[in-house]
């Protein structure tokens, strides 16, 4: 599927990805907690940053609740600030 | 009255039955005007992700409650004041959950995590039938020891 783009998109669109849907939206997707660090911790990088949502294909409105509540994991020490 | 969770970190040093003296004394606080706890939870002591006031482990409680604004300004002022408390988090929300949380149901996750990985295994034990299933149609063409062979292969 992945190749379909580049292969019939013609010289214009070299290559083209179908944009992941949203991790946090639709049936059966996990509610953002902020006590929740395993789910947490797949939206950090190694070094412990917020991965940016344009990577991550998560939806404006609830990468703004995930960031609060990776905020919130980090003030009670559940989760790193920076990992050296 | 709205509704709040509090999240509160004691100092490693202290023992568990200090921790529960404490988060008695705060959760007197709450109920003392009319408030009331629907959950809490005790985590254990749990290694941070960072040090805080040089404590690499901290006692971690929870408090789900619905409880006047005064008495939970009551409770954080005490805590502000104790020296056992290394940090409190006091967050509005919209329920008052009674059913463990994230971090409890994650515990006893891990003991499921080890049950998953044994079921795993009977699976390679499948291969022996389907040779049972080939020995009688070897067999078919030999009318006489037909019989016999298709015996053996249901035995074994």
């Amino acid at each position: 599927m992945s190749f379909d783009g580049s292969a019939g998109g013609g010289g214009r669109r070299t290559f083209f990805r179908r944009r992941k849907s949203c991790p946090f939206s639709g049936p059966n997707a996990p509610t953002i907690d902020y006590k929740d660090t395993r789910l947490l911790q797949r939206f950090i990088s190694e070094r412990g940053k917020i991965v940016p949502s344009r990577i991550t294909a998560v939806s404006t409105k609830k990468q703004r609740i995930l960031d609060r509540a990776i905020k919130r994991a980090r003030f009670l020490g559940l989760l790193p600030y920076v990992i050296k | 009255m709205p509704y709040y969770e509090t999240v509160f970190i004691l100092r490693q040093d202290i023992s568990a039955t200090q921790v529960e003296t404490i988060a008695d004394s705060m959760a007197e606080v709450l109920t003392s005007d009319s408030g009331k706890i629907s959950r809490r939870e005790y985590w254990g002591l749990k290694t941070m992700a960072y040090r805080m006031k040089k404590n690499r482990k901290g006692h971690y409680v929870l408090f789900n409650y619905d409880a006047p604004i005064e008495s939970v300004r009551e409770m954080e002022r005490l805590m502000g004041l104790h020296e056992d408390v290394l940090r409190v988090l006091t967050l509005r929300t919209d329920d008052l959950p009674e059913e463990p949380s994230v971090v409890m149901a994650n515990r006893n996750d891990r003991g499921g995590r080890y049950g998953r990985d044994r079921s795993d295994r009977p699976r390679v034990e499948k291969k022996p039938e389907p040779r049972v299933e080939q020995k009688p149609e070897a067999a078919a063409p030999v009318a006489e020891k037909a019989a016999p062979a298709a015996e053996q292969g249901e035995t074994q």
